[in-house]
């Protein structure tokens, strides 16, 4: 008997009970949205975390004493917590060594002894400001802009002047009617003259950005004890062409600074866009991984829920099936049909969690400012396992159909 | 030789009753012969139908169709024999409920693997030689039961059988409308066809040539009708 003829009578046999069939769909339908919705927000974020928007501003490449991420082996964090701190000094130096490559290095430190307000007058921001000691480069370095104002100079950065730029959440609680340039504003304890403000730049991956107070990193350390902090250096490639290049020049330019050996490992981490797609993929993996877990959960419930919705079905259609045995059905007929029917079942509440996963996923994707995908390879993945769920949850009540007796089944009632 | 039946027995258990309903029947029917099974109500008829249309099996005996031993039989010969050897007209019809009246005609040709072009030509054919050609897209419980009986003819035929079983294939026809059946069935005959039917009635068992008498499931008398 051909297929067509097969899958006409299952669409036939599910339309007559269109509730049920529903019913029975959407625990499959749940199942594949979860992992569809999952894998679509985490692949366009990905996507969007590739393409070096949001993280790092372009061809910049990062190095520290920290790595960032997870750090699982305990042998390996007491090695990192070894390393000596990078001090001003040899970020200065560092600074200088690449000086025929680029101008661009952005030198960091930040706040840490607890949440950081910043007060003027009467008037205070909500603790847990970004406080963070910096130079000129910051700017080009974290893709923030001036609003008001004006960037550090070289000369602040020299002559550790107690200048402060404020993020625009700062500016609105501070200084909500009046300018703030000139003004005295106080952070941990030290007293800093507002020069500039950051132009407001939202938020990014639900974080916002504007709730940040940058200083001179020469002021800052003087400030709050040079020995205590180490030293981020972001660096900017002049151009793509010479990022690779830059980037050997750097790690060089760092081992000298650092004075190890030729035979010592780096005692510093550097994080280039890869690396930070590398840790979000960590991340990314443990996410993928719950997803899977619980759509495997939420499909092995809706394979039994099709199973005993198809028992149901080869009972109440035991006449139908003594009828169509008595004119000639084979056995492979009457097991194709019902099996069928059970793969149409999974398969189309498939297709119905696939469609919601991606809408639900890129919309996500969406509100986090990123790409938006089509997961082909997961939604290929989704309706292989479907078709195996129907065939798997099907097969035992279809082969009870096709071994059903003749006789006794036209006389059911 | 189409069918030759030996010593056949059919048991059914009713919990500590048991009930005979063919007590060792011995039966031999030849190509091309036209036979009615008669009986009163109970006599075993439709049983031995059954067991003819190689739809149940028998306790006990043996039964032979075309030279080979159906109980040796596979699952797929057997659904072959239905489709394409058999046409069974049941006494209680058995059509699908929720098919109209042509794809309950066509469902025979479904399973011979025909064309839908071909397998609608032919059902169309067939509802039109019962009478039907204007009610092919009614449903069964839309239909009148000489109407659902010509239906369950039609699907009977609808595949050129060889051999054709009717089990009071005229039992809720007017006498105008089973006599155009049984000329269907004469034409059948004469075509070379085997014509096995049961009935209750004198009038219709005189179109067949020989004529079996039941009677709590034995045969009481196998002859040619007078
Ligand atoms: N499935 C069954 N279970 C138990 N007893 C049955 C079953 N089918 C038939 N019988 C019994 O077998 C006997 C023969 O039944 P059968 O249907 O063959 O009679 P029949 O000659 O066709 O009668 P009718 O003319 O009324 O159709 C009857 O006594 C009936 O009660
Ligand atoms: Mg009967």
């Amino acid at each position: 008997m051909e297929f067509r003829e097969i899958l006409r009578m299952a669409f036939g046999s599910l339309g007559v009970n269109k509730l049920r069939s529903f019913l029975t769909m959407s625990g499959i339908s749940i199942g594949v949205f979860s992992v569809i919705g999952v894998m679509t927000a985490v692949s366009a974020l990905r996507g969007s975390i590739e393409t070096g928007l949001s993280v790092l501003g372009s061809n910049i490449f990062q190095i520290s004493r920290n790595p960032t991420g997870f750090q699982t082996s305990g042998e390996a964090r007491r090695r990192i917590e070894q390393r000596r701190n990078i001090t001003l000094e040899q970020a200065q130096r560092y600074q200088q060594l690449l000086r025929d490559v680029t101008e661009v290095v952005c030198l960091k430190a930040f706040y840490r002894d607890g949440p950081v307000q910043a007060s003027h007058g009467n008037r205070q921001t909500e603790p847990g400001l970004t406080f963070g000691g910096s130079n000129e480069h910051f700017l080009a370095a974290n893709q923030y802009a001036i609003d008001l104002g004006r960037n550090f100079t070289a000369e602040d950065i020299d002559l550790a002047r107690p200048f402060v730029i404020l993020g625009q959440s700062v500016v609105r609680k501070l200084f909500p009617a009046e300018s703030p340039l000139g003004k005295r504003v106080k952070l941990a304890g030290r007293t800093y003259e507002v020069i500039g403000t950051f132009a407001e730049k939202g938020s990014s991956f639900g974080q916002t950005q504007d709730e940040i107070v940058i200083v001179p990193v020469t002021r800052f350390l003087s400030d709050f004890g040079a020995a205590r902090f180490s030293i981020n250096l972001a660096t900017q490639a002049p151009s793509q062409a010479v990022y690779n290049e830059t980037l050997d020049r750097a790690i060089t330019a760092m081992r000298i600074v650092r004075s190890l050996r030729a035979e010592q490992e780096n005692d510093f981490e550097i994080y280039s866009n890869d690396s930070l797609i590398a840790a979000f993929a960590q991340i990314a993996d443990v996410v993928r991984a719950g997803a899977l877990v619980i759509s495997a959960i939420a499909l092995l419930a809706a394979s039994v829920g099709i199973m005993n919705i198809m028992l149901v079905s080869v009972t109440e259609r035991t006449k139908e099936i003594g009828i169509r045995k008595s004119v000639g059905a084979r056995r492979r007929s009457i097991l194709g049909q019902f099996l069928i029917e059970a793969v149409l079942l999974s398969v189309t509440g498939g297709v119905v969690g696939i469609i919601l996963g991606v809408l639900t996923g890129n919309a996500l994707a969406v509100w986090l400012q990123a790409e938006v995908v089509f997961p082909w390879g997961w939604a290929a993945l989704g309706l292989v396992t479907c078709s195996f769920i129907g065939v798997a949850a099907g097969l035992y009540p279809a082969l009870k159909a096709a071994n059903l007796d003749p006789i006794e089944s036209l006389r059911y009632e | 030789m189409v069918i030759r039946i030996e010593g056949v027995t059919k048991l059914y258990r009713m919990g500590a009753e048991t009930i005979h309903a063919l007590r060792g029947v011995n039966l031999e029917i030849r190509r091309n012969e036209y036979l009615a099974i008669m009986g009163p109500s109970g006599s075993g008829k439709s049983t031995l139908m059954n067991m003819l249309g190689c739809l149940d099996t028998p306790s006990a005996g043996r039964y032979d169709f075309n030279g080979k031993d159906v109980a040796r039989m596979v699952d797929d010969e057997l659904a072959e024999i239905r489709n394409r050897e058999i046409g069974f007209v049941f006494q209680t019809f058995n059509l699908l409920p929720r098919s109209d009246a042509l794809h309950n005609v066509e469902l025979p040709l479904i399973y011979a693997g025909l064309s839908p072009a071909v397998r609608r030509e032919r059902a169309l054919v067939a509802l039109r030689n019962v009478g039907l050609g204007d009610r092919i897209h009614h449903k069964p419980n839309e239909m009148s039961g000489g109407q659902r009986q010509r239906v369950a003819i039609a699907r009977a035929l609808v595949n050129h059988p060889s051999i054709l079983l009717a089990d009071e294939p005229t039992g809720n026809l007017d006498s105008r409308t089973g006599e155009e059946i049984m000329a269907l069935f004469e034409d059948l005959y004469e075509q070379g066809h085997t014509i096995i039917v049961v009935t209750h009635e004198e009038d219709i068992a005189r179109h067949a040539r020989r004529v079996v008498r039941l009677r709590d499931g034995l045969i009481e008398s196998d002859g040619p009708v007078p």
